[in-house]
């Protein structure tokens, strides 16, 4: 027996009774105008070429993905994708055990929590981005702080690098992990957990064999959610990454606004497009088994 | 005492300024099935949840084959509790919630297999042993969880309410399965209940408790036929009072002078040593040790009481009532619906209600 026949069937009657097409129309019309069509033109120009002082010339060509076999794009895209690999990471395991100890609190102290989590967000995130600067520039806070603290004798070399870009990527996105591990942790029973120390389990088996299995739906959300966007990400390295770290946002802002090359930026973001589809394409994949399991009971 | 299985001694546990566990000490022998039966709030899930190890006593402990638990944790004692819930894990099948705490022990996996085969057959569960908890009905959910337990051969099971989220039909199935179960694997189990009739059907021996303190442990037959106060009288059975004060106590025997309802020559009684005339005490009498005669009969060598039927219904095997005999006392009756199903007694008719001396008992009013 399938749950979903009846609303389906009440859903296929409000259609027919109103016209499917004449209802769709608003979110047809917003999602052509606002996704399809701008995706359409990126595509587009990234199979045109060209022209001698940048602009598009209307001339069909692969040039543009012939290009993206270069190996610096290459390592650019390597580095982006190694960068928000580690960023998932990191927020995955500083973000479990953060959401593990608010779900378990008393539901005042978690609305608590919660909020403190989410408190950054009230501040543009370029402004707190510019906070790390701040802090770790040669003569900023941190350095200051150790000198003054005597631990070091000359500043450390902190900005600038792949180190600061995943400090501040890791910063950024860790509310995204959390909040969805969150909800997932904040949904176990009690009792599971009591029950798997009853029956002898120690911390790490407890974790494995329970907590992960029990919020994965959660902790694939949550890397979804960090690794989609530290891969595109722009501001951050720009910021804390200077010249020494460039992610694919930068090498495709430059591609378009210094190196005035739209058709190869294009194909570039084109490029990008997929690996985020991909891995979309895998967490919808990775979703799926439990998704029958339910259908079935 | 080296069959002990359990002792605890002067357990308390406080839960802000309530004691939820108030100086407990009991003994509990190898082998026993003992219930904890009690209201809610009277502190028998706490008992249970430290015999765990889930809560940390104030003050007392708690010895478990004579070794302190002080300070071990859950998962180093060699108890396993069956959750009210059942607590199963979701996404792992039967057979692999059974064997969850095998594996957690490191056991061979030739072992593992072996035990969690011999534990789904003893649960009649072999059949469903790659289902899902989801997909299985509340008993098997239940049988499951009690074969999780038993599976590790613990030196305790623990049971919180086992049969409480089930019908009652399913209910009365499963009590016997799981005292036939307890008999066959001859562990000891610990059951926490609010439910009376199941702790009577269920224990070797019981504890009442109220408000943290044990009221009377014994065999369930001491608990009915000899509560020793008003608590048990009423927690286990229905009890029916009359309240007045001791006379002519001799050898074992005395009269009740009683004081709210009037009786022709008092009302015969046996007397528990220690108690002397003049001592106020109420005494409780069982509904199905009277015998209901229509009209004001005079007493024939049985204790006597008039009163008149104020309700009666049937619930087929027998009918039960309440009759008044005093201005505000009022005692249940049950008569047996042995020969036919007409109405014993009308409503409002004059009945006479007699019981043998025996029969009553004696609770002093402190």
């Amino acid at each position: 027996m399938n749950p979903w026949s009846s609303s389906k069937e009440a859903a296929a009657g409000l259609c027919s009774r109103f016209g499917g097409w004449r209802l769709l129309g608003p979110g047809l019309l917003w999602t052509t105008v606002f996704c399809l069509l701008p995706m359409v033109v990126v595509l587009a120009v990234s199979l045109a070429t060209r022209g001698t002082y940048g602009g598009v010339v209307w001339e069909f060509s692969l040039d543009n993905y012939r290009d993206l076999l270069h190996p610096l794009y290459g390592r650019i895209f390597g580095q982006s994708l190694l960068l928000a690999g580690m960023t998932t990471g990191m927020c995955l395991a500083l973000g479990f055990p953060l959401a593990y100890y608010i779900a378990r609190l008393p539901p005042r102290r978690q609305a608590l929590w919660l909020i403190f989590i989410m408190i950054p967000f009230w501040t543009n995130f370029l402004v707190r981005t510019y906070a790390w600067i701040f802090i770790l520039r040669t003569e900023g806070l941190l350095n200051t702080v150790l000198m003054q603290l005597q631990l070091i004798s000359t500043p450390l070399d902190l900005l600038y690098s792949n180190q600061a870009v995943l400090l501040g990527l890791v910063y950024g996105y860790l509310p995204f992990m959390v909040l969805p591990l969150y909800a997932a942790i904040e949904r176990i029973d009690p009792a599971l957990i009591e029950a798997a120390w009853d029956l002898y389990a120690d911390r790490w088996s407890l974790f494995r064999r329970v907590l992960i299995p029990l919020t994965k739906p959660g902790i694939i959300a949550g890397c979804v959610l960090v690794f989609i966007p530290s891969l595109g990400a722009y501001l951050t390295p720009d910021l804390l990454g200077g010249a020494r770290s460039m992610m694919v946002g930068n090498l495709i802002q430059h591609e378009y606004l210094v190196a005035r090359d739209w058709p190869l930026g294009s194909a570039l973001s084109i490029l990008l497009m997929l690996i985020v589809m991909g891995s979309l394409l895998w967490y919808f994949n990775a979703q799926s088994p439990q998704i029958r399991e339910r259908g079935e009971q | 005492m080296a069959d002990l299985s359990i002792d605890i001694r002067a357990l308390v546990k406080r839960h802000g300024a309530m004691l939820a566990v108030d100086h407990v000490s009991l003994q509990i022998r190898r082998g026993e099935f003992f219930s904890l039966l009690g209201p809610s709030g009277a502190g028998k899930t706490s008992l249970l949840r430290m015999l765990a190890g889930f809560e940390t006593p104030d003050a007392g402990d708690i010895l478990i084959d004579g070794r302190s638990m002080a300070g071990v944790p859950p998962n180093r004692r060699p108890v396993n509790l069956v959750f009210q819930s059942y607590a199963l894990f979701p996404h792992m099948s039967v057979a692999e919630n059974v064997a969850f705490g095998l594996e957690m022990k490191r056991l061979p996996r030739g072992e593992i297999a072996e035990r969690v085969g011999a534990t789904l057959d003893l649960v009649r569960l072999q059949d469903k042993r790659d289902r899902l908890p989801a997909q299985l009905s509340g008993g098997e959910q239940q049988r499951v969880a009690l074969a999780r337990a038993l599976v590790n051969r613990p030196a305790v099971v623990l049971l919180d309410e086992p049969l409480a989220a089930l019908d009652q039909q399913l209910r009365q199935q499963m009590q016997t399965e799981l005292k036939t179960i307890q008999a066959q694997v001859g562990l000891t189990f610990v059951c926490v209940t609010h439910h009376q009739e199941e702790a009577l059907a269920l224990s070797d021996r019981l504890a009442v408790m109220q408000q943290g303190r044990v009221m009377q442990v014994g065999r369930p037959e001491d608990l009915y036929e000899r509560p020793e106060n008003l608590v048990v009288a009423r927690f286990v059975g229905v009890s029916n009072e009359v309240c007045g004060t001791l006379a002519d106590v001799q050898a074992g025997e005395g009269n009740l002078l009683p004081s709210e309802v009037s009786s022709s020559r008092g009302i015969r009684v046996s007397v528990p040593a220690g108690l002397q005339s003049g001592v106020p005490v109420v005494v409780t009498v069982r509904p199905e040790r009277i015998r209901i005669t229509p009209g004001h009969v005079a007493d024939a060598g049985a204790n006597c009481l008039h009163g008149v039927v104020e309700t009666i219904h049937y619930i087929g095997s027998e009918w039960q009532g309440v009759v008044r005999i005093g201005q505000s006392v009022r005692w249940t009756i049950h008569a047996s619906n042995a020969t036919s199903g007409s109405r014993p007694v009308a409503i409002g008719a004059p009945v006479s209600l007699q019981w043998n001396s025996a029969d009553g008992v004696v609770i002093p009013l402190t």
